[in-house]
């Protein structure tokens, strides 16, 4: 595990130049996700913010090689790079190590990609994908995906005056990919550093597909003030509403156990996706959701003692 | 060496023999034995091929794009539904300038749910950039997968190639054919011509990005490229037809003329049904008439020019579409030979379209001699009564 000082030392991958939104954490999931790995790094892309927002011809933020082809795709793709690799191993035509990344966000992962996802986790190719789970479409503008939480305002999940945000809870995607029987599976954040890097390090070495989903904030879509992102994702963490876990071989690990489990209360209050859970008309959502929450959280912790 | 062969077989012997470095395909009736075949070459280390067994078609043309943008050539099979489940992907395999090999075999397209041969999956994916090749038979299947590399491959072009049979008619017949020894074919596809790639980059150390977002400043430049590798097919194709052919007897162009020589009616054909037609056209010609066959090979890039120049002062063309276009005109390939010879300044032939053999429909001699004598008619009359029949339909 490096040190944030031989971090900053290290070669940057994602560069400055892209036009991301000030405070986006798509960014820096992709900043931090590319300092971790020191090896030779080829990057695929789903269709997303990260991908239209780095790549606007003729410029690019990526200092590694990098492809994106469509949207629901990504994981196809670079399994057909890493066969291609495969394939040029064998018959001694490259000798280098190579680390495979496929970069997703939830539209792209827990969604439209998800088939392609399945298949490639299946198939047991050696890529790390990472989801940059930002809860929403936000690249055509905010619409929900089966990551969006409940009760949150989307423009496809608005606040009606009959339906307040969206019906369901999020698709449990980590349970999903564990049930792959994949190496490595595990969930980050942008505001913890540290986990994340760790975590992306641990998950190259694997010979195998590996699965980090990252709760990645958004400020244009959940909306909040571009200088919170990382206390915002943290906040999801403290409140067990986005544990940090990871599943080594099929066993679960904590891997930060939060000092005092905060009320769902503090990560709605800084989003004004939730805004409207504050009128008292919803209460007795907002006490489901809290239930919801427990119940998830507690699920998780049985899965980590067991 | 002589052989006995289905299409499917076929298919598969030229892709050992090409011997291509990944492969990445989805079973589909009726392709479904081409993967199905080159996966047991796998199986018994007859090939170098890294086999992806994908779970769709729009993976396995995906897998196909991440692959060749690595450099390494590669391949895929499919056929109706799996190519529309491909159609997102044909495009932006053509936009990357991808050199993929696909063999195809056409069925047609549901609904109502059919297994069985028309042109409209091919005819469909027209327009992503692909070269499209048809095939009058195993022979010219395997020959065109074996041609198809070196198109899709050469520097001026840049483009995938797909190389077609008719479903069942092609795909699933036992035909006598000449297979090529192995290291005939692995001097003539050679190795890939060295192309800017992921898996280069790596060991330059000099990243790329691909696939990057193009807009109005870059698109139309990058499209306009493109276009151009599709112009430049058409240098290519009849050259890498005729080196075929001194090498192994069998030259290969834009279509093929069959008693063209004096005939004042022409019928157009694509595919299998062309073997039916020369009978009937035999059959005609000791009979006096005057009537020709131009089998199409190349659909995609269309030789307009070409079919101008030997289609010129011909009384009565009759174009067998074997799909149908739902254009409330007619099939597909009619207005593609109506705009090659509009601009013949005189004796312009007169134009008409026969749909036929739709979902499998058998079409039969007798079928085919109705067109051959309604063209005939034409040509007589000078005269055309309508612009399109179907044939062999109940209405």
């Amino acid at each position: 595990m490096p040190t944030l000082k031989q971090l900053a030392k290290r070669e940057e991958h994602f560069v400055s130049g892209h036009r991301l939104c000030g405070g986006c954490g798509a960014g820096l999931v992709a900043r931090m996700v590319m300092l971790a790995i020191e090896k030779p790094v080829i990057v695929g892309n789903a269709t997303g913010c990260l991908e239209v927002a780095s790549t606007i011809f003729p410029y690019s933020a990526w200092n590694v090689p990098w492809i994106h082809s469509a949207f629901e795709n990504v994981a196809a793709t670079v399994s057909g790079i890493e066969a291609a690799y495969r394939s040029l191993k064998r018959q001694g035509k490259i000798d280098k190590d190579i680390v495979f990344v496929a970069l997703g966000g939830d539209g792209g992962t827990y969604d439209i990609g998800l088939q392609s996802l399945s298949g490639a986790a299946e198939r047991g190719h050696k890529i790390l994908y990472v989801c940059y789970n930002n809860e929403a479409y936000m690249n055509t503008g905010i619409q929900r995906s089966s990551a969006t939480p409940r009760a949150a305002h989307t423009t496809t999940s608005p606040l009606g005056k009959v339906i307040p945000g969206k019906v369901q809870f999020p698709k449990d995607l980590p349970s999903i990919m564990v049930a792959h029987n994949i190496p490595y599976v595990a969930t980050s954040i942008p505001g913890r550093w540290n986990d994340l890097v760790n975590k992306v390090e641990k998950a190259v070495t694997f010979d195998g597909f590996t699965f980090i989903d990252v709760l990645t904030p958004c400020r244009l879509g959940w909306p909040h003030e571009p200088e919170l992102t990382m206390e915002i994702s943290r906040l999801a963490v403290e409140t067990c509403i986005w544990p940090l876990y990871e599943v080594v071989e099929g066993k679960y690990r904590l891997t930060y156990r939060p000092k005092e489990k905060k009320p769902v209360v503090e990560w709605f209050k800084p989003q004004r996706r939730f805004a409207h859970l504050f009128k008292p008309e919803n209460q007795q959502l907002l006490e489901d959701i809290q239930k919801e929450i427990d119940k998830r959280w507690e699920s998780l912790l049985k899965k980590c003692e067991g | 060496m002589k052989v006995a062969r289905t299409g499917n077989e076929a298919f598969a012997e030229a892709m050992r023999q090409i011997n291509p470095d990944v492969v990445a395909a989805y079973p589909i009736t009726p392709a479904t034995e081409i993967v199905q075949i080159f996966s047991q070459f796998v199986a018994d280390g007859l090939v170098k091929t890294e086999f992806v067994a994908v779970e769709s078609e729009h993976s396995a043309m995906s897998a196909c794009i991440g692959a060749s943008a690595s450099g390494v050539r590669a391949m895929t099979g499919t056929s109706s539904q799996g190519l529309a489940l491909m159609w997102e992907m044909l495009y932006i395999a053509a936009g990357l300038r991808l050199p993929i090999i696909m063999s195809v075999v056409n069925r047609t397209l549901s609904s109502p749910i059919n297994i069985h041969c028309d042109h409209s999956d091919t005819i469909g994916a027209r327009d992503s950039g692909w070269i499209q090749l048809f095939s009058e038979n195993v022979q010219e299947a395997y020959d065109n997968l074996i041609q198809a590399v070196r198109i899709a491959e050469h520097p001026d072009v840049k483009l995938p190639v797909m190389a077609t049979t008719d479903g069942f008619i092609l795909s699933h017949c036992l035909e006598t054919m000449d297979m090529l020894l192995d290291e005939d074919v692995q001097a003539f596809v050679g190795e890939p011509p060295e192309r800017p790639n992921l898996i280069k980059s790596v060991k330059d150390g000099k990243p790329i990005t691909l696939g990057a977002l193009d807009l109005q400043d870059y698109y139309f430049e990058h499209k306009r490229q493109s276009a151009e590798g599709m112009f430049n097919a058409k240098k290519v194709i009849p050259e890498i037809g005729k080196e075929f052919g001194q090498k192994f007897g069998r030259t290969y162009t834009f279509f093929e003329e069959y008693r063209m020589d004096d005939a004042e009616a022409v019928v157009i054909v694509m595919g299998s049904t062309t073997g039916t037609a020369k009978d009937v056209v035999d059959v005609m010609r000791e009979e006096g008439k005057k009537i020709g066959i131009l089998k199409l090979r190349v659909y995609r890039p269309f030789p307009a020019e070409e079919l101008a120049r030997v289609l010129k002062g011909k009384k009565a063309i009759g174009v067998m579409d074997r799909a149908e276009g739902m254009s409330a005109t007619t099939g597909p390939v009619y207005p593609d030979i109506c705009a090659a010879l509009y601009d013949i300044p005189e004796g312009r032939p007169l134009l008409l379209d026969y749909i036929y053999g739709l979902g499998g429909r058998d079409v039969t001699k007798e079928d085919i001699r109705y067109i051959c004598e309604e063209i005939l008619k034409t040509a007589d009359t000078g005269k055309k009564d309508y612009t399109l029949k179907y044939v062999g339909v109940r209405e």
